[in-house]
C-alpha cells in the first residue's frame, strides 16, 4: 500500500486537492447557491478582494489625476467654442425644462387626485469603477465606495444613460456590483409605449434579454425599456435600453433582445441609489416660470412709464408675484382683455399662473376679447392661451364683492383706496 | 566524441525522456516573483477589461502564469498547487462559487508541469502549442465543473474556444520570454 502511494504520489495529491475543492464547491452549492454564496465565503473573498483592489484604486486615481491635469491645464483647445455651444444648449434646455415642468405639475395634480404614492431618489453616491471580475462568466465590477460610504447590499447602481446593476457584496471600502447582463441578474422591466411587463435577464454570452412577454404581443423594434419597480430594487421608470431583436422563445414567450442604454463594457463612473423615499403625490402650489417668461426676459424691453398709470402700475405690480410681470404691466402694450368672462371656478394652478400672466403672456399672446371661459382652467395650455383673471389687477370699482375672480381690466388708474387682496399670489 | 562535463545529477533536475538524453534545468523563483507575478496577473485580468472589453472574453492571464510556473518548475506537485492557488484567487474576484477556476487550473498546473518534465518546452513553437492545448483543457474542465457541479448556464463554442486559445497562445510566447528573466537556476 505504501509503495503504491509512493509510486503514485503526485496523482494521489492531485486527486486529494481536487476532491477538497469539489467538496468546497458542493458545500457552497448546498448552502443556497449563488444567492447566499457571497455571505458564506465572505472571509475568503475579503482576502482576495483586499489583495487586488488597493492596486486598482491606486491606478485609477493616478490615471484620473494625470488625465485631469492634461485636460484642465494643458489641452484647452476648443474650450471657448464648446462653452458657447453649451450655453446655447442650456438655453434650449431651460425652455424644454419649463415645458416638462408643466407636464410634471399636471401629472402631480392627477396623482394627487388619485392619491398616488410616488417614489423618488433622495440620495445617491457617486462611485468610480475600479475593477472587474475578469471573467466572462461573472459579469461584476468593483466600485470604490463601500460600507463606509453608506452602501448596502441590493442597492441600485445607475449611470446617466440607464441602469447598470445592483450591489452584490459590500466590503469596507469597495463594493461588488452585479451587472444586468450577468446570467444570475434579474430586473423587473416594462416597455414604454405598450406597457408590457417582463423580466430582464442576462445570458451566458453577456447579452440582455427580456423574458416573460407572451408571444402574441406586438413588440416594436427600438422601443424603450424601463424599470417597472417590481423588483423592489430599481425605482420605476429608469431607462434600461431599447428593443434590438424580437424572436420566439420557449413556452409561448417571446425572446426579446435588449440593447442596454448604459455602456456596460466601459463603465467609469456610476451612481449608487442610497436612499429612495416614498411620498404622497402633492400638486405644486407654485409653477415657477413659463417659457414665455424666459423669452420675455431676453427680449429688449421698453423702459417703464413713470407717468399717469403709476397708481395703476403700483396696484398691479404690487400684487403680482413675479417682478417681471410687474414691470411689463406698466407697458402700453400690456393690456388685458376688458370683457373676458370670468371662469366660474378656476383651479389653483391657473390662478398661480395668472400672477405672471399680465407681464408676459398677455403681451406676447393677447387673448381675444370676450373669449369663452376655459372649461378646464387647470390645463397648462389653457393657462397660457387665455389670460388668467386676477382680482388684484382690477380697479377697485370693478372689484366684485365676492371672492370670485372676474376678468382683469386695463391698467387704468385705480382709485386711491384700492387695496390688493390679502393673498396676492393666490387670490382664491 | 568530445569530453563533456558530467551532468549534474541533482534531485532538482529530471531527465528528458522524449527529446534527448540531456538533463533539463529545473528553475526556481524568488519569493517576490512567486507572489508578485500571479498577483499582477490577477490585477491586470481584473483591471484591463474595463478599458478593453475583449480582454475578458479572449485572454486569461492567470492561466498563462499557471502554465509558465508549472512548466518552469517541472514539479507536478508544485504545479498543481500553483494552479490551485491562482485559480482560487481568481474565483474570489467573481461572484460564482469558489473552486471552479481552482479545479480547472489545478488540472492545468499538474498537466503543464508533468509535460514540462517530458518535453522541452523552451522554444516558441512548443510554447504556442502547449498553451493552445492547455487553454482548451482548461475550458473543458471549467465547462464540465460549472455545468455539472454548479448548474451554471454555459455555452460551449468551438470557434470561440479556438480563437481565444490562439489569442492566449500568441500572447504567451512573448510573455514567457519576458518571464524567463525571473528564472533562477537551482
Amino acid at each position: 500500500m505504501e509503495s503504491v502511494l509512493g509510486r503514485y504520489r503526485n496523482l494521489v495529491i492531485l486527486v486529494g486537492v481536487l476532491f477538497l475543492q469539489v467538496l468546497g464547491l458542493a458545500m457552497q452549492v448546498k448552502r443556497g447557491g449563488n444567492a447566499n454564496d457571497a455571505e458564506n465565503t465572505r472571509l475568503i473573498r475579503i482576502w482576495g478582494v483586499g489583495a487586488i483592489t488597493p492596486f486598482e484604486r491606486l491606478l485609477v486615481w493616478a490615471q484620473n489625476g494625470s488625465s485631469d491635469i492634461w485636460h484642465n491645464y494643458f489641452y484647452l483647445r476648443g474650450v471657448r467654442a464648446e462653452n458657447r455651444q453649451l450655453k446655447d444648449q442650456i438655453e434650449q434646455m431651460r425652455l424644454e425644462q419649463v415645458r416638462l415642468a408643466e407636464d410634471a405639475a399636471q401629472a402631480r395634480r392627477l396623482q394627487t387626485l388619485l392619491a398616488f404614492k410616488e417614489q423618488f431618489i433622495s440620495r445617491t453616491v457617486a462611485a468610480q469603477v475600479i475593477g472587474s471580475s475578469g471573467s466572462d462568466l461573472s459579469r461584476t465590477v468593483y466600485i470604490d465606495k463601500g460600507e463606509n460610504a453608506g452602501i448596502k447590499r441590493d442597492m441600485a447602481v445607475i449611470t446617466a444613460d440607464g441602469i447598470v446593476g445592483k450591489v452584490l457584496v459590500v466590503y469596507s471600502s469597495v463594493s461588488q456590483v452585479l451587472l444586468i447582463n450577468d446570467q444570475s441578474s434579474g430586473v423587473g422591466a416594462l416597455l414604454e409605449k405598450t406597457r408590457l411587463q417582463g423580466v430582464l435577464r442576462g445570458t451566458a454570452n453577456g447579452e440582455v434579454v427580456l423574458e416573460r412577454v407572451m408571444s402574441d404581443e406586438q413588440v416594436p423594434l427600438g422601443e424603450t425599456v424601463l424599470t417597472s419597480g417590481g423588483d423592489q430594487i430599481f425605482p420605476k421608470g429608469l431607462p434600461i435600453g431599447s428593443v434590438m431583436k424580437v424572436g420566439n422563445g420557449k413556452d409561448l414567450f417571446l425572446n426579446i433582445k435588449i440593447k442596454p442604454a448604459a455602456n456596460l463594457s466601459k463603465l467609469e463612473e456610476v451612481l449608487v441609489l442610497v436612499e429612495n423615499k416614498e411620498r404622497q403625490a402633492v400638486a405644486e402650489e407654485n409653477v415657477h416660470v413659463r417659457a414665455a417668461d424666459i423669452l420675455a426676459q431676453r427680449l429688449p424691453s421698453v423702459p417703464d412709464k413713470p407717468a399717469t398709470s403709476t397708481n395703476a402700475a403700483a396696484g398691479t405690480a404690487g400684487t403680482t408675484a413675479n417682478p417681471a410681470a410687474a414691470k411689463t404691466a406698466a407697458k402700453p402694450g400690456s393690456t388685458t382683455p376688458a370683457t373676458a368672462p370670468a371662469p366660474k371656478k378656476p383651479s389653483t394652478s391657473s390662478n398661480v399662473s395668472s400672477a405672471s400672466a399680465p407681464g408676459t403672456g398677455q403681451t406676447a399672446k393677447p387673448a381675444p376679447q370676450s373669449s369663452p371661459a376655459p372649461k378646464n382652467a387647470g390645463a397648462a395650455d389653457d393657462t397660457e392661451a387665455t389670460p388668467k383673471p386676477d382680482a388684484s389687477e382690477k380697479p377697485a370699482s370693478d372689484q366684485p364683492k365676492t371672492a370670485e375672480p372676474t376678468p382683469a381690466a386695463a391698467p387704468t388708474a385705480p382709485p386711491a383706496d384700492a387695496k390688493p387682496p390679502a393673498d396676492q399670489s393666490s387670490p382664491q | 566524441m568530445p569530453n563533456r562535463p558530467p551532468t549534474r545529477a541533482a534531485h532538482n533536475s529530471v531527465p528528458i525522456t522524449y527529446t534527448s538524453n540531456e538533463q533539463v534545468e529545473v528553475y526556481r523563483f524568488s519569493i517576490p516573483v512567486t507572489i508578485g507575478i500571479p498577483l499582477l496577473a490577477l490585477f491586470l485580468q481584473s483591471f484591463l477589461p474595463l478599458r478593453f472589453p475583449l480582454f475578458r472574453d479572449y485572454v486569461d492571464l492567470p492561466l498563462l502564469i499557471t502554465i509558465f510556473f508549472a512548466m518552469a518548475r517541472r514539479n507536478p506537485i508544485a504545479g498543481l498547487f500553483t494552479g490551485a492557488i491562482i485559480g482560487l484567487a481568481q474565483d474570489m474576484l467573481g461572484h460564482n462559487p469558489i473552486g471552479i477556476y481552482g479545479i480547472s487550473k489545478t488540472v492545468v498546473g499538474y498537466g503543464a508541469s508533468s509535460l514540462g518534465v517530458k518535453l522541452d518546452v523552451e522554444n516558441a513553437g512548443a510554447r504556442l502549442l502547449v498553451t493552445l492545448g492547455f487553454y482548451l483543457v482548461h475550458s473543458a474542465v471549467h465547462y464540465t465543473v460549472g455545468h455539472g457541479l454548479v448548474n451554471m448556464t454555459q455555452t460551449w463554442s468551438w470557434s470561440h474556444g479556438i480563437l481565444a486559445g490562439l489569442a492566449n497562445a500568441i500572447l504567451a510566447v512573448p510573455l514567457f520570454f519576458l518571464l524567463d528573466k525571473f528564472k533562477q537556476r537551482t
